[in-house]
């Protein structure tokens, strides 16, 4: 369980997810990193450029910080606190708890992030440069794909978690494992 | 009956089999696997890279001109010595100083032979080095930018032709002059040449860091012509040598008068005791003024120095340091083999190929096996350094380049042909000919101790019916022989900018890396840079207005101006705002008297104009930067001399 709760830190050294841009133009491809508190070029200049190619169709420029850069860290270090706090005080069914929490926690992160790359990629301005509709004539939306590659005019975007998602997991995992071996033993120390 | 038909039988047997005979050769010559061999050598895929950059002078067009090997492809004119409208090159007040000299600015040189700094005897790929032939001047390019970053104006010197060579760890980059001339420059007698003309034999030094260019001394030689030189090299490191004609000392009917003797000098220069010697407090300050002019990538701008004297050493007063080896005829080339042993003298009017060998020259100079003294240098005998002979290989050889297998490739004008030799042994070992009278060749570090021996390339004078004809001028050229083999195979012909009288190659993955896609924004140090679109403004000093401009994807900030008046003196300073690979953006102005700029992602340029009309007048990219390209445009209201328009300027709302 001490690992359970150590583990998301990896979240503070390593990038969450990873949005990459390809198209024929750049035979190098436009990437953001997405950390928990920064959003981060792949390579020299990419966010700068991905605004560049946005502001055509109107899209948002991304924003140098957003709200979740303060809550999601906080988030993060309250949960590691009580995962420790679990770890030496708690009994194995607080272990269950804590992936019940972290679980909630997590999926509620996507969520927003799933809200944040709606409204980037829907909500355009009306002086946009270049307006393009689905073929039913709705205004066409550019919001990358959450998870997967997915075709958006030129360029075939790519979202994927990346390592920091990855220690996130395993500590969510982990606190499971913790679970059931806790209860295994529990329950052979009642019929010793 | 039964005859006539045995005869018309026999009659279409032997025709089937002339038929089929013929049908054999044709495919042999035409259509065989030979051929499809060839063009697979020189294929270089679309999207796929060459294998070597060539670095090809100009000639007359004073430029450098940059392509690819095998397949020939031009990838860029670097502009260095001419003016150059495309790029502003000359015409933008950042870069008008580099083409300044003691002769005030001169739009054009004639660029002769690139040669890439060197360290350990190896091509290092950081820079390459020209010589500009008619007002003497080195210009130094950098292959990170491929640029030219620094020229350098050569006092004392005309013609400066046999130049501009390195040393094997680039301490020196080397000047000589073509024509002697009075030092210093006086007012004399033509006729009085002999004796009293001197010829520089320059040594510039060059900081191992940033490359920055000194003049170390100047080597005050008896008036003979100095036609090429090339560096020792390994064992004969140290050493430099120079060919001579003229030994003669003539001034007039030169085609005659110059090619008397019987045998004319490589003069070889003990420069590190030189060296030494001049760090030691020897030489004499002399008044000079000469030009330098720096770039500094960090602020986009150019300076201009003028340089007030020049430390000159007379031969004689550094014993053991200048010897001259006889060679026959008027010799043009003078090549050091990779080891360092042989040098090549080319007699342009010989029969034969004339090596001298360093160990003997070391080893004449011991024992004092001298012929004499030409005003005071000794002239070692001509058999004691002599190393062997190439017999009768062809007509008028000018110039030899190496491969890594021991072989020598030499250059014949006048029989136009590459003679393959070994070096040791002097046999010629294979001949092809040129299309047509060439003049140098090249093989990747064919100048330095480690030769890439898999392709030579030659460069030719003369075209004639070899390409479409676009009257009376027609172009030059260059062809690709492959030399992996024991014999050459000529694989391509292409036209070259200008008249290519050397070139300097180098493996891409030297070079390639370490090419910059762009200029940091944030190390732009431009005085007058302009680094977001909330900065940008135009300011008026009398009559002098300042535009501080930025340009992205696809506006320019600001794009209204008003105010301005005619008879002013109007600076557009823009600057690049993009940071993406490939993004330039141009900006011209109507009726400006210059060229259009192009300026690099991060870059700031600058460019006048002196509005003579009143008017509301347009200018515009000049480069396709991107779908909304034609969209990039702006106004600039002139108003009279005397009104008062009040000065104002936006982006994206109406001027108030």
């Amino acid at each position: 369980m001490l690992l359970a709760a150590i583990l998301p830190l990896g979240l503070f050294l390593f990038p969450l997810w990873k949005i990459t841009l390809e198209a024929p133009q750049y035979p190098t491809p436009l990437g953001m990193y997405i950390y928990i508190n920064d959003f981060a070029d792949a390579n020299p200049h990419d966010i700068k450029n991905i605004n560049l190619m946005n502001h055509y169709v109107g899209m948002k420029y991304i924003p140098e910080a957003i709200p979740e850069f303060k809550i999601f860290p906080a988030g993060i270090l309250i949960t590691t606190v009580i995962g420790l706090l679990i770890a030496f005080k708690g009994n194995y069914k607080w272990f269950l708890y804590w992936f019940i929490l972290m679980i909630v926690l997590s999926s509620a992160g996507l969520y927003d992030f799933y809200l944040w790359e709606h409204d980037y990629g829907h909500n355009l301005d009306p002086r946009a440069i270049m307006k393009f509709t689905n073929p039913d004539g709705t205004q066409m939306g550019f919001q990358p794909p959450l998870f997967g590659s997915k075709d958006i005019l030129n360029f075939r975007a790519h979202s994927y978690p990346r390592l920091g998602a990855l220690f996130l997991a395993l500590g969510i995992g982990t606190s499971l494992i913790a679970y059931l071996v806790g209860k295994k033993s529990y329950k052979k120390s009642l019929e010793m | 009956m039964k005859n006539i038909l045995k005869s018309i039988a026999a009659l279409v047997t032997v025709l089937i089999a002339f038929t089929s005979c013929n049908d054999t050769k044709k495919s042999d010559s035409k259509s065989g696997a030979l051929a499809s061999n060839v063009a697979e050598k020189v294929y270089v895929a679309p999207g796929e890279h060459d294998e070597f950059y060539a670095f090809v002078s100009g000639g007359f067009s004073g430029q450098l001109a940059v392509y690819g090997l095998p397949s020939g492809r031009l990838f860029k004119v670097i502009p260095v010595f001419s003016q150059d409208a495309e790029k502003a090159w000359g015409y933008n007040e950042e870069t008008k100083p580099m083409l300044e000299t003691s002769h005030g600015f001169i739009p054009w040189d004639d660029a002769h032979h690139p040669d890439i700094s060197q360290t350990a005897g190896e091509l290092d790929g950081r820079w390459v080095f020209i010589n500009g032939n008619n007002t003497p001047r080195i210009a130094k390019i950098d292959l990170t930018t491929f640029e030219t970053t620094e020229i350098i104006e050569i006092p004392n010197s005309a013609g400066n032709h046999s130049s501009s060579f390195v040393t094997e760890n680039t301490e020196y980059v080397v000047a000589g002059t073509r024509f002697s001339v009075p030092v210093p420059q006086k007012d004399m007698p033509i006729k009085d040449y002999k004796g009293n003309f001197k010829g520089a034999l320059t040594f510039i030094s060059v900081e191992p860091e940033h490359g920055h260019m000194d003049i170390k001394f100047q080597l005050i030689m008896p008036g003979f012509d100095y036609d090429l030189s090339h560096p020792g090299r390994g064992k004969s490191h140290g050493w430099f040598f120079f060919s001579t004609y003229n030994t003669e000392e003539a001034s007039t009917l030169m085609e005659v008068n110059a090619s008397q003797n019987d045998k004319d000098f490589i003069a070889a220069v003990n420069w590190k005791k030189i060296e030494e010697y001049v760090n030691n407090g020897g030489g004499t300050m002399m008044p000079a003024n000469y030009a330098h002019n720096v770039y500094d990538e960090s602020t986009h701008m150019a300076t201009s120095t003028m340089k007030k004297e020049v430390l000159t050493v007379n031969p004689l007063d550094v014993p053991g340091a200048v010897y001259l080896m006889p060679t026959p005829k008027s010799p043009h080339g003078c090549d050091v083999d990779p080891t360092g042993e042989y040098i090549v003298g080319s007699g342009k009017l010989s029969a034969n190929l004339t090596i001298h060998s360093f160990t003997k020259m070391l080893d004449a100079i011991e024992n004092e096996k001298f012929a004499g003294d030409a005003y005071g240098i000794p002239i070692i005998n001509f058999d004691d350094s002599l190393a062997g002979v190439v017999e009768q290989p062809g007509l008028g050889p000018l110039h030899t380049e190496f491969d890594d297998k021991g072989n020598a490739y030499t250059t014949f004008f006048i029989s136009s042909e590459v003679v393959k030799w070994k070096v040791g042994t002097w046999e010629v070992l294979d001949r092809q000919p040129c299309y047509y009278s060439v003049g140098h060749l090249m093989i990747p570090g064919g100048n330095s101790q480690k030769p890439f021996g898999k392709y030579v390339l030659a460069m030719n004078k003369i075209t004639k019916d070899r390409y479409l004809p676009t009257g009376p001028e027609v172009t030059q050229s260059a062809q690709l022989y492959d030399i992996s083999g024991d014999k050459m195979e000529l694989l391509l012909d292409f036209p070259t900018v200008g008249e290519p009288h050397y070139a300097a190659g180098c493996p891409a993955d030297l070079i390639k890396p370490r090419s910059k896609k762009l200029f940091p924004l944030e190390e732009n140090n431009h005085p007058y840079a302009t680094k977001s679109e909330a900065d940008t403004k135009v300011v008026r000093d009398g009559n002098t207005v300042h535009i501080y401009m930025t340009m992205i994807r696809s506006h320019f900030s600001p794009d209204n101006i008003e105010g301005i008046r005619v008879g002013d003196k109007v600076y557009f300073h823009v600057t690049n705002l993009e940071q993406d690979y490939d993004v330039p953006h141009g900006v011209s102005m109507i009726g400006a008297n210059t060229s259009e700029l192009l300026i690099m992602p991060g870059q700031t340029e600058t460019f006048l104009w002196e509005p003579k009309q009143e008017g509301v007048w347009p200018f515009y990219c000049t480069d396709f930067c991107s779908a909304l390209h034609q969209e990039m445009q702006g106004y600039v209201r002139v108003s009279a001399a005397n009104a008062n328009t009040p000065l104002k300027w936006s982006l994206g709302e109406d001027i108030e």
